[in-house]
């Protein structure tokens, strides 16, 4: 009798431990995003993006003969966090691969740690030009840098004919870099600086920024923030009377999201974009598009979270891309195989070139920059 | 020129809502020598009732900002009831500890109930904003505003007023002697901790609207809520209203005019130099230390 009793616990054991190789026929894939903290929204809607691409590939039988799972952990919006949760997925999951980490400052604390693993990472959002520049083999970027965004902006700055411009851009390093690649861009233009502003990234209170702002001679703002502080400043602007041209960079601004929230105080307001779900025929791949989009509404998520979402779908089939082409879910090999993909994403092919020093360079794709402008409560496009 | 009224505007405003929050922590440390760590949880409790009031059940935004304050008195008892009076008489350490315990589980509640995606309230007032000549301010803020003044003065006249605010008073003063002349002391500190709360529960569902819901919302309110505590005295209520309007002040002149990367820094600075001058708050009276 003891004796059965003491097989027990030894057959949870061996039951825990088959289980565990049983979770070894799906190819794991790494996902650090913010779903609490300043970037919740955000974070929350890549996530969402990210599953609808799993779905749709274990659907159709998963790569490599096995399905694809997604290890989901939360950074908290906190560069701290972010290098924990990466060095958790790769030592503790055994990912072979991650996607993340959304904010420049959460992907650049992750990068010494994929440095350490050897452990490859699809940047799907951070627009820092640091994080392709410092020579980090392991990163492969899908958004693009804020100097692609300054750079697709410099076409249609004569048009816009900007004479001074102020900035108020969130106080990190994806703030701090969009203000020096957009304010070289616009020396070269001729095109005056004023105020560069900046806001922590928890704050709610920028009335004093603005306060600032509205007294300058310059006659547009670029502000730079996630849709959460956006929003708080379209709010604050309108109570403030700020009537100056607002002009929003990032791809984060979530502009249905601005206008069901900041109502009349949207109009008139321009926002840089890398997605373009109101008009899919427009985009460089119609077909998925719709897909990803009726994907997105048969899930009942809200529409304004599209212009976020999509980056998590291309980013999982990024990766799954990789991993088919390995042949095999290992770091170095993915790794290898990120520089030989080509696929169609949402905005543009996806294709990585390299960046950086020689000898270690990081992977940087070249996608579509949009223009759009709020009016009427409508959202139209212009070109660039 | 108009910059600076501006600043002076968005002062008073801010300075209101600082006033509010600063209150209620230090009406409670200076009567039951607790370090409320719960304060911040109670301001987001506060501001998702009103998510909960205004947007769920569909209810008028007036009516809700009672309830909000009701509701934040009855978990501000409740946690008196079952976390502090078991522990009446251990050392601060130990009630603070519990305080920072019950902190993170509700945090981590109210996340787990909501998510981490911040909600908004709609509000009954217009969008355009009442111009006076070179500065102009929200309807909402303005109102809130004025709800917290009269908040404060609801407090102010219940302390100094009413017998359970000479009973309050006596307890601060000598909670043994209090209890010889008859107060019930338990009934005090229960009371306190609920008011506390309450006042707390009402900045939040005060600026729940102003800005946005979410369930770490409470955190930054409860550092600026220390901060101003320490800058009026602990247990000091009319320092604790001059403090959060010296610290809005601090945190809109130095954003508008030294750098607005460091304006949470601002009231900081000014916490250390009060620190290293004035110890014991820059209103503190003369106390016989022997």
């Amino acid at each position: 009798m003891t004796r059965t009793l003491g097989l027990v616990p030894a057959i949870a054991l061996a039951t825990a431990l088959f289980g565990g190789a049983a979770g070894a026929q799906t190819i794991k894939i790494g996902v650090n995003e913010p779903l609490t903290g300043a970037f919740a929204a955000s974070g929350t809607y890549v996530v969402n993006g990210a599953k609808i691409a799993a779905d749709e590939i274990n659907a159709k039988g998963g790569i490599l003969g096995k399905k694809i799972e997604l290890v989901i952990e939360d950074n908290k919006s906190n560069p701290t966090e972010a290098a924990a949760v990466a060095e958790k997925l790769i030592t503790s999951d055994k990912v072979p691969v991650l996607m993340g980490a959304w904010g420049s400052s959460l992907t650049l604390a992750v990068m010494p740690k994929l440095m350490e693993y050897e452990t490859p990472m699809v940047v799907e959002t951070s627009s820092s030009g640091k994080i392709t520049t410092t020579g980090n083999p392991f990163i492969f970027r899908i958004s693009p840098p804020s100097a692609i965004e300054a750079a697709a902006f410099k076409n249609i700055v004569d048009k816009l004919a900007l004479k001074k411009v102020d900035f108020l851009v969130i106080n990190n390093d994806w703030g701090r870099g969009t203000a020096e690649d957009f304010s070289k861009m616009m020396k070269e233009k001729g095109i005056g600086i004023g105020l560069v502003e900046t806001m922590d990234q928890g704050a709610q209170d920028m009335s004093a920024q603005l306060s600032k702002i509205k007294s300058s001679d310059s006659e547009t703002v670029i502000v730079t923030t996630a849709v959460d502080q956006l929003t708080l400043i379209f709010k604050q602007a309108a109570a403030l009377g700020l009537k100056k041209r607002i002009i929003t960079t990032g791809g984060s601004q979530n502009p249905d999201q601005i206008i069901a929230q900041a109502g009349a105080a949207a109009n008139g307001t321009m926002h840089l974009t890398t997605f373009l779900p109101w008009f899919p025929d427009k985009t460089p791949n119609p077909e998925a598009t719709n897909y990803f989009i009726a994907e997105w509404k048969k899930r009942g998520f809200d529409f304004a979270g599209c212009t976020e979402s999509f980056r998590g779908y291309d980013g999982i089939r990024t990766v799954a891309a990789a991993i088919e082409k390995a042949g095999k879910a290992e770091p170095a090999a993915i790794k290898a195989a990120l520089w030989n993909i080509n696929i169609k994403g949402l905005n543009g092919d996806i294709v990585f070139r390299k960046s950086g020093p020689e000898g270690k360079e990081s992977g940087q794709s070249q996608p579509n920059v949009y223009l759009i402008e709020i009016a009427d409560g409508k959202i139209e496009m212009k070109t660039l | 020129m108009s910059e600076f009224l501006q600043h002076l505007i968005n002062m008073l405003v801010l300075g209101g809502t600082y006033a509010l929050l600063g209150i209620g922590l230090t009406l409670i440390f200076g009567i039951m020598n607790v370090v409320n760590f719960t304060h911040g949880v109670l301001y987001t409790f506060g501001a998702y009732i009103m998510f909960i009031v205004v947007q769920q059940f569909g209810l008028n935004f007036f009516l809700a900002l009672p309830v909000a304050v009701l509701a934040g008195w009855l978990l501000g008892a409740a946690i008196e009831l079952t976390l502090l009076r078991p522990l009446r008489g251990s050392d601060i350490d130990t009630t603070m500890l519990v305080m920072i315990g019950a902190w993170i589980a509700m945090q981590s509640g109210t996340l787990w109930i909501w998510g981490g995606v911040a909600k908004s309230v709609a509000t009954p007032f217009p969008e355009a904003p009442l111009v006076l000549g070179p500065v102009s301010v929200s309807w909402l803020r303005l109102f809130v505003l004025a709800a917290a003044a009269m908040l404060i003065l609801v407090t102010y006249l219940l302390i100094n007023k009413t017998s359970l605010g000479r009973a309050m008073r006596a307890t601060f003063q000598d909670h043994d002697t209090a209890s010889l002349m008859g107060v019930n002391v338990d009934m005090i500190y229960t009371s306190t901790f609920a008011i506390g709360s309450s006042l707390a529960a009402a900045a939040g569902a005060l600026l729940g609207p102003v800005y946005v819901i979410f369930p770490q919302m409470g955190d930054l309110a409860a550092v600026k809520a220390f901060a101003i505590v320490i800058l009026g005295g602990l247990g000091n209520i009319t320092g604790a209203v001059i403090g959060g309007f010296i610290l809005a002040l601090a945190e809109e002149l130095g954003a508008g005019y030294v750098s607005s990367g460091y304006r949470d820094a601002m009231g900081f600075l000014i916490i250390i130099a009060v620190l290293i001058f004035r110890p014991t708050g820059l209103f503190a009276r003369a106390e016989r230390v022997g």
